[in-house]
């Protein structure tokens, strides 16, 4: 077992030109491996400053990342990205220019981790598991539908078996009935190969229904504010969106939520007056 | 289409015969033209019949390619290089910057006491304003690139090569060709300039020639060759560019 995740008092500064913008502040939480972590909050809270910090896209001004005791951000540290935690972006960032195959195979063959024979086989065994995209190998991503890209996005991060999967509010632009389907499709991945996820919302229904545990997440700078154990049993399935426990655990998550967009708003406000 | 065509035709015709301006009235109509540049004997020497025509074709056409290769060659590195790298685009942009706005004819006196001879002076003087038009847009492209590609080749273990193959160059291409458009439509428009100034053969120069010894349908055989090599380089560079860009094609048929 992986892919356990450890944040202890990771803070963030920004300082373009002197004027210091703090997104995070002591942020502190560990996730188990094989955990589903989802992070809630407000726009600008930081998630995706969080984020940014354990993919290793940028540097911490306090504190220390460690993924299975290996340590991947602190002051100081040059971050560096790698497959052994692997990004799905909100936007997609499958490469247009790249057909379904080339996009999926692109990580084993550019870290020489499979043979193109192999990789390639890999790949149509996961593609047909999900869904049966199988048949979209040839086609480029502009030809799928945003459900589709998603699926061979996330198939592209799992042909690297990361320990950690990083899932930037993937469903985001999504309408509701492609949203409830893509969410049963990553529970049923989550299930069959058992990896950490990341999850990053601001839907607390999402956040609640998939994961584990919900961070919740002050407004700027960053914190965490409420770490909630999602009791719900698993595997999930949509009946327990009217359960009374699922009921509960959103009365209370909302509450804290609902304090911070507030204040978020009411920040916003200020600084456009 | 084909009505646009005769119909500029037919507004040439009117303005020789009709216009009452005694300058118009001593220009060829298009039958004139056509005539001459369709003659087995033409009046004034130039016809597809003449080999002299395909010399002064195969000159400029040399020219042009010679030139655009070497802006090719030389604007989609340097534009790769400054839209990849922001130390090196402070450094660069300044120099062009500086000599950019030097209009491209401006260049020739210079460019001829440099290169010792006309030749290599009015390629020099065309593959400059190609350079010019291919760099910035390639550096354009580069810029313009989501920065969630480079994260995701990163993610994916890729090196800085295979991040210059497989994002930085096909996530520029689209613009890389838009400068290879506009660079081949300058090239042509700088090298006709060069040459009247400063050639031995070529279409420029024979438009020069024949306007010296006051050849009129000679002229606007020239002139139209010309149009009509841009017109077919032009369409090449499309093609070409359809071909490596097949994704977006296709894109265009099903975007979700």
């Amino acid at each position: 077992m992986s892919g356990a995740l450890s944040i202890r008092g990771v803070g963030k500064t920004y300082d373009p030109e002197g004027a210091s913008v703090e997104a995070l502040r002591d942020c502190s939480f560990e996730v188990r491996a094989e955990e589903f972590v989802a992070i809630v909050g407000p726009s600008g809270c930081g998630k995706s400053t969080l984020l940014n910090a354990i993919a290793g896209f940028d540097t911490v001004t306090a504190g220390q990342i460690t993924l299975d005791g290996r340590l991947l951000a602190q002051p100081g540290l040059a971050p560096k990205p790698g497959p052994d935690r692997v990004v799905v972006f909100q936007h997609g960032a499958l490469f247009p220019w790249k057909t379904v195959l080339e996009n999926v195979t692109y990580g084993p063959l550019r870290q020489k981790a499979l043979s193109r024979e192999a990789a390639r086989a890999k790949a149509l065994e996961l593609l047909r598991a999900s869904g049966g995209l199988d048949s979209t190998a040839a086609s480029y991503p502009a030809q799928l539908s945003s459900g589709m890209q998603r699926r061979v996005e996330i198939v592209r991060a799992l042909m690297n078996d990361p320990p950690l999967l990083l899932l930037d509010e993937p469903f985001r632009a999504m309408d509701g009935f492609s949203k409830a389907t893509m969410h049963q499709h990553l529970l049923d991945l989550h299930r069959r190969y058992r990896k950490t996820i990341v999850f990053i919302t601001h839907d607390l229904d999402e956040a609640i229904y998939l994961a584990d545990t919900v961070v919740v997440m002050t407004t700027r700078p960053g914190t965490v504010k409420e770490i909630i154990r999602v009791g719900l049993g698993r595997p999930r399935v949509p009946q327990m969106l009217y359960s009374r426990d699922y009921a509960e655990l959103k009365r209370s998550a909302a509450q804290s939520v609902h304090e911070e967009a507030r204040r978020a708003f009411e920040r916003g406000e200020r600084e456009q007056a | 289409m084909l009505a646009g065509y005769l119909g500029a035709a037919a507004l040439w015709y009117a303005c020789v015969a009709w216009v009452p301006l005694e300058s118009f009235r001593r220009l060829p109509d298009p039958v004139a033209v056509v005539t001459e540049w369709l003659s087995p004997q033409p009046t004034y020497g130039i016809s597809i019949f003449t080999e002299a025509y395909y010399k002064h074709i195969l000159y400029s056409t040399w020219r042009a390619s010679a030139a655009f290769a070497a802006a090719t060659l030389l604007g989609v590195p340097l534009g790769v290089c400054i839209g990849w790298s922001r130390s090196f685009s402070g450094f660069a942009s300044a120099l062009l910057g500086m000599l950019r706005p030097v209009p491209p004819l401006a260049w020739v006196p210079l460019a001829i006491l440099i290169f010792a001879g006309s030749e290599a002076a009015v390629i020099f003087v065309t593959f400059l304003v190609a350079f010019f038009a291919t760099t910035l847009n390639t550096a354009v492209g580069v810029k313009s690139i989501d920065p969630d590609f480079f994260r995701a080749a990163a993610c994916l273990g890729a090196s800085r090569m295979d991040i210059l193959l497989d994002v930085v160059l096909p996530g520029a291409l689209p613009n890389i060709f838009t400068g290879l458009q506009i660079a081949m439509g300058a090239a042509w428009f700088s090298l006709a300039a060069g040459e009247m100034i400063a050639a031995q053969y070529g279409l420029g120069f024979l438009i020069m020639e024949a306007y010296n010894l006051i050849q009129f349908p000679t002229i606007v055989i020239a002139m139209a060759t010309l149009g009509l090599l841009g017109y077919l380089s032009s369409a090449l560079i499309r093609v070409l560019g359809n071909r490596l860009m097949r994704w977006r094609e296709q894109s265009l048929g099903f975007a979700a």
